[in-house]
């Protein structure tokens, strides 16, 4: 409990500095100034959606591989958090495109993998909405949360590909070169403090998942005590 | 109805089932808990209950179509020394009469037995399966599609379907629903015969009818647990007059 | 006994069952014609544009068409719980899996014979000199479509809304296969046509991938 508070106020915190660091310490962009400001969300984002994603994969296969409901806990936690990672991703992205390029939108390769993407993810949860029976949601979703995963590097390559024969305006995305050092500090915080916010309301989620199976094993524990003394007087053996 | 004998198969080896705290879990519903049952190789077994008492879902579990969340099943081979070689070996043996058909309704009914005979790795097919549409009333609607049967013929076709493969483990749901006085005596003298050759069978029903004076044990279920067991080598009767008097 | 010679019984199974009534096979085909149809009142295409855009209206006829066409395959075995009844005879899970993809591949090809030529008549596109070319591409993507249709199939048959929940799962994760059918496609009908070797590698990429996956996968699948 403690420790639940306690990471919970530091990551906070983190989040508060980050955000003030991002509008107040970091340098003014020479040409798109203020706007540029966003980059400091956009990126931590995408590198968090990863992050929660790859953990996705892990627990499908964790999944399949060992029947532990944790795993299963831990595939719906991953993917709920990448799902709004990249939604802030995906809204962020046109908001900084537009002023600065005058387009919202271009289906380059990156841009175009992050979208099937995140159809495949909020895929992933619709599924596991439409099945009641709690084995079959585990297993089904995780074989196709396998497939999803398998299937994003074949998205991004055939994109590249195409791409290189019907070539669009390219947002340069993710400018990771040639930071002022200012800037590079301000975004290593914002990175750190973005996956400090995925990575507390991932381990939230799952948590919440285990105490309801947890919930569900005593409930059961209950039942079958109630019903075993009548059982044991009504038992004969000829 | 005419019973073909099948080609006694006391040569090859029946076998027992041993259910050790099997639970079933469906979600929130719990269908097993805690069942314990030890089912020697020969046994003819009835399984009593109301209805969502577990029979099915022990049946099931049996067939090999379901595995339980906690606990074991084993198939122990001759009396109840070792376990049986391997799960190809125990499904090749085992037939199941269900609560569905098992049936393709847009196939013949010849066409429903070839289909499954091939996939038994049987051999003679046209022979066998002639034999077994003879035996269960159906020879003349062999070239039938299933669609147009009647619920009492499909039942029949359902259980001549399942001794194809001449099974040494014989699993029945509720067998009787649906069929006629004949289909009945058909059922009554197949079973006979099954247990004649020393076949382990395991039926369940949850009405009187007369198959059950065959079973040389009785085992009722109620919420999931074993309420009651006439046990191995005991009398099955006032287990079942209990039931008979209920219903 | 052995995988194939159970996929091989269960296969003509699926084909019996199919060519007695050809229900789902003329449906299929007759709605992918809608498609092709509405896409001249929508687009009034030029003989230029008719080739340049051809290639993906075929494509998306074929997946849209395909992903309801799939939707039977597993949906069908419920009716009597008949594949409890496969599940129990001695054969393996991937037996029943692959039988059904082969049998999909079979009927989604049928499909795209009809179609092709019914394309190239409407919108004026000669397809003579490329028809052994243009049939790998097919069959490359048909794969494709068929064994991860398949398996969607098995996994929407469980849940609610299966019908709308098929094309959802399966479309986005075909974009691939349908950029590299697309454009492969397209570069047979040029006025110098080739095969583009990138592309059919990327399908066959695609296959292998995803045949790998569902037999890795295949015993989780098929289970209750």
């Amino acid at each position: 409990m403690k420790g639940r508070v306690a990471s919970t106020i530091i990551v906070a915190a983190l989040i508060f500095f980050a955000g003030y660091a991002a509008l107040f310490i970091a340098p003014d962009e020479k040409t798109m100034h203020a706007i540029q400001r966003i980059f400091y969300f956009h990126l931590p984002s995408w590198i968090a959606m990863f992050t929660a994603l790859s953990v996705v994969f892990v627990a499908n296969i964790a999944y399949l591989a060992t029947r532990k409901t944790k795993w299963d806990a831990l595939g719906v936690a991953g993917a709920e958090a990448g799902v709004v990672c990249c939604t802030i991703g995906l809204a962020t992205g046109p908001l900084w495109a537009k002023p600065v390029w005058g387009i919202w939108w271009t289906w380059d390769a990156r841009l175009t993998t992050t979208f099937i993407l995140w159809l495949l993810y909020i895929s992933y949860l619709l599924l596991r909405g439409l099945l009641d029976d709690p084995e079959k949601k585990a297993t089904l979703s995780a074989i196709f949360g396998v497939f999803a995963f398998l299937d994003v590097p074949l998205v991004y390559v055939s994109n590249r590909l195409w791409r290189t024969q019907h070539p669009q305006p390219v947002i340069l995305g993710g400018n990771g070169s040639g930071l002022d050092p200012t800037m590079s500090k301000v975004l290593l915080l914002c990175v750190i403090a973005v996956m400090g916010v995925m990575i507390v309301v991932l381990l939230d989620r799952y948590r919440l998942e285990r105490l309801r199976h947890e919930f569900e094993e005593l409930r059961i524990e209950v039942e079958t005590c109630n019903l075993a003394p009548a059982s044991i007087l009504g038992k004969e053996s000829a | 109805m005419p019973v073909t004998p099948a080609t006694s198969r006391a040569a090859v080896p029946s076998f027992g089932i041993s259910f050790d705290s099997v639970e079933r879990r469906f979600g929130s519903f719990v269908a097993l808990r805690g069942i314990s049952l030890q089912i020697l190789s020969g046994e003819f077994v009835a399984l009593l209950g109301a209805n969502g008492a577990g029979k099915t879902t022990l049946l099931r579990i049996a067939a090999l179509l379901a595995s339980p969340t906690r606990g074991k099943v084993r198939f122990t081979a001759g009396q109840g020394s070792g376990d049986c070689s391997s799960i190809a070996e125990a499904k090749k043996l085992t037939g199941m009469v269900g609560h569905s058909t098992l049936l393709y309704d847009e196939l013949t009914a010849a066409e429903n037995l070839t289909l499954f005979a091939q996939l038994y790795g049987l051999d003679g097919i046209s022979v066998r399966v002639a034999n077994s549409l003879q035996s269960c009333g159906l020879g003349s609607r062999a070239a039938s599609l299933v669609r147009t049967f009647s619920r009492g013929m499909r039942q029949r076709l359902a259980i001549a379907r399942a001794l194809l493969h001449q099974p040494r483990l014989f699993l029945l749901d509720e067998p009787a629903a649906g069929l006629d006085r004949q289909g009945l005596v058909w059922l009554g003298e197949t079973l006979e015969a099954l247990r004649k050759d020393g076949c382990t069978v395991l039926m369940s029903t949850h009405a009187r009818n007369e198959s059950l004076d065959l079973a040389a044990r009785a085992v009722v279920l109620d919420g999931g647990m074993v309420k009651q067991d006439s046990g191995s080598g005991g009398d099955p009767r006032p287990v079942l007059a209990a039931l008979r008097a209920d219903t | 006994m052995s995988t194939a010679r159970a996929a091989a019984i269960l296969l003509a199974k699926e084909l019996r069952l199919e060519f007695r009534t050809r229900e789902l096979l003329s449906a299929t085909i007759v709605f992918a014609m809608v498609i092709v149809v509405l896409f001249s009142f929508a687009f009034d295409p030029t003989a230029a544009e008719s080739r340049r855009y051809g290639p993906g209206l075929l494509w998306i006829s074929f997946l849209f068409a395909g992903s309801l066409m799939l939707n039977p395959s597993f949906a069908r075995e419920q009716a009597n719980d008949t594949l409890d009844a496969l599940r129990m005879a001695p054969i393996s899970p991937f037996a029943i899996l692959s039988a059904k993809m082969l049998a999909n591949f079979i009927f989604m090809s049928l499909v795209e014979l009809v179609l092709v030529p019914v394309f190239g008549v409407l919108y004026n596109v000669s397809l003579a000199g490329v028809a052994g070319r243009l049939i790998l591409v097919l069959a490359l993507g048909t794969i494709g479509l068929t064994v991860t249709g398949t398996v969607f199939s098995a996994i929407s048959s469980h849940a609610r809304m299966r019908e709308l929940l098929l094309p959802l799962l399966l479309l986005p994760i075909l974009t691939p296969l349908l950029i590299g059918a697309v454009e492969a496609t397209a570069s047979l009908l040029l006025d110098r046509p080739e095969l583009d070797r990138t592309w059919v590698a990327l399908l066959a990429g695609f296959d292998i991938v995803f045949l790998t996956a569902s037999w890795l996968l295949c015993d989780y699948l098929i289970e209750e």
